[in-house]
Order: structure tokens, then C-alpha cells, then sequence
């Protein structure tokens, strides 16, 4: 089989080197593509992220990539979308006022609520059940732990599109699945073994 | 449900790992520190904190080059400190593959730097390092006491934009008594970000103890280095203490 040739969107915010390291640890080629122009030819593309959701939108529409990366969507072409890179994705969100997004899910995305023993923002190790299967999940057992950091969640309007949930005070989508869209909202790159094998199976079985 | 954190800690100078106590780095641990993080990586610890405690601001550059090559190899969250005084070597370590930024010292000589840097990060990226003795806080490699008590430096800390607190206890450092439960506890009350203990574990029942003091995670060094499979040893310790830990890791 042909390695598929993965490019990793850098639009200026965050953790695109760890999500490079972690792709050449699972021995994926991958290149990281800061210009719409350049991405043609790419297999399957990776949209990392960390930071406010409106600078990140911003940054996309700036250079064009905006509308590029939906060209790629509609045209059937992978996308994974990591961490702020998932709530990209989404209609729209309502971090410091309300700001549309990419709009290739059909789910908002909201504050976590803070209760009583309940920490904003939402991180560290947390335990992932999932609710079918799927070959991006494929040989990770249900409940496997996954790192978290974020204070925003996605609220999927249609529960279909959710590959799997963890628990922090409420159910917050981790793994979401659409058609040729592929989002976590932990950082697989940086949750071991687990997310190592989540990103190989990006790379080999989608 | 959020599991507890076990933190390996490791402790450089000029790019060696060496053994810390009570702030005085005699004596060096003779093993690359990319091969400490592969171990670890395989075994169960869930975050990685690297300190540069050189005394000299020229390790900056050595520094911030071993981190990018122990990141190419981490694939647990890792964070960094040492040196952290300008916004342009903080970016330079977050590119060299850090996810968080330790900070001691620009929280007394420099708060607004540790502002700027809380909103260009965010506060997730931000953990702010306390050394503490004699119900103070001390800064600058534990040479300056600043004359303020723990739990009040804490708050302060949260308001320019700590996202988390790393304690640290200048007395408990490799004196193999566990953590200044004591401070660490008056800590964990002040504030409500997660606080990481550090300091003193010579036994895994020491790890407990910090997580009823109220620590979200707790940080050891010295002991990971000198116990063969420690991590994983100290996880089940956890777990068979009734403290919810990550325990995929623990297969091998």
C-alpha cells in the first residue's frame, strides 16, 4: 500500500510540532503546510490548534485557508481535527461573544460548566467510552485514558456524529466522526500509547 | 472521571541530569535525558516537568535545544522551566515542543511579564513554581526569600495567570521525608487551580499523602531514577490506595 502523505495545517497556533513528532513516531510522512496553495496533493490532512477559537478563525481566513481546507472537506478528502482544531470544525462558537466557525458539523460549541469539584478548564488524564466502532478507534480498548485541556466543548446537534464521550461533570464529546471528518478533542499526540494508535489509524485505515 | 497525575520530574544543568537536595545539584545522574524520557514513556507516568537549574542565563540555548530533542520523544504532556524571563525564549521553548512554561522568579521580579504570557498562551500553558521554607517563598534558585507566606503568593500567582501551582519545599527537597504536607496543604486550599507537590517522595506512601493534602498530581524525581520500573510501581501503589490513576500505561 502507498503511505499516505499527511499534511498538518499551520495557521499559527500551537502544537503542530508535537502532532509531527507523535506522526513520525507511528511512521507516517507528513509535512507541515502553512499555505492553501501547497495543499494539493496531500492524502489527508491534520488541523491541530490550541488558544481562543476567534484568533484561530481569523488566522484561517486571513490566509484563505478557510475555504481551501472546505474545498478538501466537501471533495471527500480526511480531515482530522485536534483539540481547538475540532471546535474549528463546528457551526459556530460562543467563546467571548459568538463567532462562526468552519461549519462542517452541525454542533456549537459552549463553556464547560464549573460545579463543586469540577475544574475549568478540563485537564488532564480522562476516560474515553466509546459508543460504536470505527477504524480510527480500532484495537483501543473502551475507557482507555486520554489528556484533555479545554475550557469549550462541542454540543453535537445530531448524536450520530459522536464516537466517544468522557465525563467531566457532564458528558463532553471526545471523538467525534462525520462522513470523512474526524475530530478529538484530547490531544492524542501527547496521550501515549492510546493516542499514538489513534493516529496510526488515521494515517493506515482511514 | 479526571484522574490523579504522577509527574517525573527531571532536573538539569548544563544538559546532565543530576540529583537535587535542598537546592544543591552535587551529584550528577550519568544518562543522556532523552533516555529518561524514553523509559518513562513506556512506563505509566502521565507528564513530564524538565527545570534548568543552572545558575547561569547562557545554559538558556543548551537548554531549550535538549527539550526539542527529549520532545521529539515525549508523547505525554511536557513542561518546562528554568531561565523563563523574556517572552521570546518562552515562545522559543513552547516551539521547541514544550506544552506548559514553568515560572519561579517573574512572578516577583516581573508580574507583568507572567500576565503577557498567561494571555498569549493561555493560562493552561502556565505553571507557576514555588520554593517555600520557613512559611515563605523564596525565588531565584532559593536565594531571594520574599518574605511572603505561601498560600497569599499562591492567589497571587492564580490572578497574573497561573493555570497550575508546582510546590516545591527547599527543607523536603532529597531529604527522603515526603512533601511539607503542612504548606502543601494550606496551598491546596487558597487556590482552585490544580496544585503538583513536589518535593522529598523516598516512598510511594508519600504520593498518597499528597493527594490528600490535596494535590491533582504529584511530582517526584530523585526516586524515579534510582527504582527499576518506578513509575509503574508508584502507579499501583496509588491505585491500590484508592487514588483514581491512569493505568493503561502500565502495560508492557
Amino acid at each position: 500500500m502507498k503511505k499516505a502523505r499527511v499534511a498538518i495545517i499551520d495557521y499559527g497556533m500551537g502544537n503542530i510540532w508535537s502532532v509531527q513528532n507523535a506522526l513520525v513516531e507511528v511512521g507516517a510522512r507528513s509535512e507541515v503546510i502553512a499555505e492553501p496553495s501547497l495543499l494539493a496533493g496531500f492524502d489527508k490532512i491534520i488541523l491541530p490548534g490550541v488558544g481562543a477559537f476567534a484568533d484561530a478563525m481569523r488566522l484561517l481566513r486571513e490566509k484563505g485557508m478557510d475555504r481551501a481546507l472546505g474545498e478538501k472537506a466537501a471533495a471527500g478528502v480526511p480531515i482530522l481535527g485536534v483539540c481547538l482544531g475540532m471546535q474549528l470544525m463546528c457551526r459556530s462558537s460562543t467563546e467571548n461573544g459568538r463567532h462562526p466557525g468552519l461549519g462542517w458539523i452541525d454542533a456549537e460549541v459552549v463553556a464547560l460548566q464549573a460545579r463543586p469539584g469540577i475544574k475549568i478548564p478540563h485537564m488532564g488524564w480522562n476516560t474515553v467510552r466509546f459508543t460504536r466502532s470505527s477504524p480510527l478507534v480500532e484495537g483501543i480498548a473502551d475507557g482507555t485514558d486520554f489528556y484533555f485541556v479545554h475550557g469549550y466543548h462541542v454540543a453535537c446537534a445530531n448524536p450520530a456524529d459522536v464516537l466517544g464521550s468522557c465525563e467531566h461533570g457532564q458528558d463532553v464529546v471526545a471523538v467525534l466522526e462525520h462522513g470523512n471528518l474526524y475530530a478529538a478533542q484530547f490531544h492524542p499526540e501527547k496521550s501515549q500509547r492510546g493516542g499514538l494508535r489513534l493516529l496510526k489509524n488515521y494515517v493506515e485505515n482511514i | 472521571m479526571l484522574k490523579k497525575r504522577l509527574i517525573a520530574v527531571l532536573i538539569l544543568r548544563d544538559g546532565a541530569v543530576v540529583q537535587s537536595v535542598r537546592f544543591k545539584h552535587t551529584n550528577s545522574i550519568h544518562y543522556d535525558p532523552v533516555h529518561a524520557i524514553e523509559c518513562f514513556n513506556k512506563w505509566a507516568v502521565d507528564e513530564i516537568v524538565i527545570l534548568n537549574v543552572s545558575r547561569q542565563a547562557a545554559s538558556r540555548e543548551g537548554f531549550a535545544e535538549v527539550v526539542k530533542r527529549i520532545s521529539q520523544k515525549c508523547f505525554v504532556p511536557l513542561a518546562v522551566g528554568g531561565w523563563v524571563t523574556d517572552a521570546g525564549y518562552a515562545r522559543g521553548l513552547l516551539n521547541a515542543g514544550a506544552d506548559k512554561l514553568v515560572v519561579n522568579t517573574i512572578l516577583a521580579d516581573d508580574p507583568p511579564l507572567m500576565e503577557t504570557l498567561a494571555r498569549r498562551f493561555g493560562r493552561q500553558c502556565m505553571v507557576a513554581s514555588m520554593d517555600v521554607n520557613n512559611n515563605q517563598v523564596w525565588v531565584d534558585r532559593a536565594t531571594r526569600a520574599t518574605g511572603v507566606e505561601p498560600a497569599a503568593w499562591a492567589k497571587r500567582a492564580v490572578e497574573l495567570g497561573a493555570g497550575e501551582i508546582f510546590f516545591n519545599s527547599i527543607d523536603h527537597d532529597g531529604a527522603r521525608r515526603g512533601y511539607d504536607l503542612g504548606t502543601l496543604r494550606a496551598v491546596c486550599a487558597a487556590v482552585d487551580v490544580p496544585v503538583i507537590a513536589f518535593g522529598g517522595v523516598f516512598k510511594w506512601e508519600h504520593l498518597v499523602e499528597g493527594i490528600r493534602a490535596g494535590a491533582e498530581a504529584v511530582a517526584a524525581a530523585n526516586i524515579f531514577h534510582y527504582t527499576e520500573h518506578a513509575t509503574m510501581k508508584a502507579k499501583r501503589h496509588l491505585a491500590e490506595a484508592g487514588v483514581p490513576v491512569r493505568t493503561e500505561g502500565q502495560r508492557v
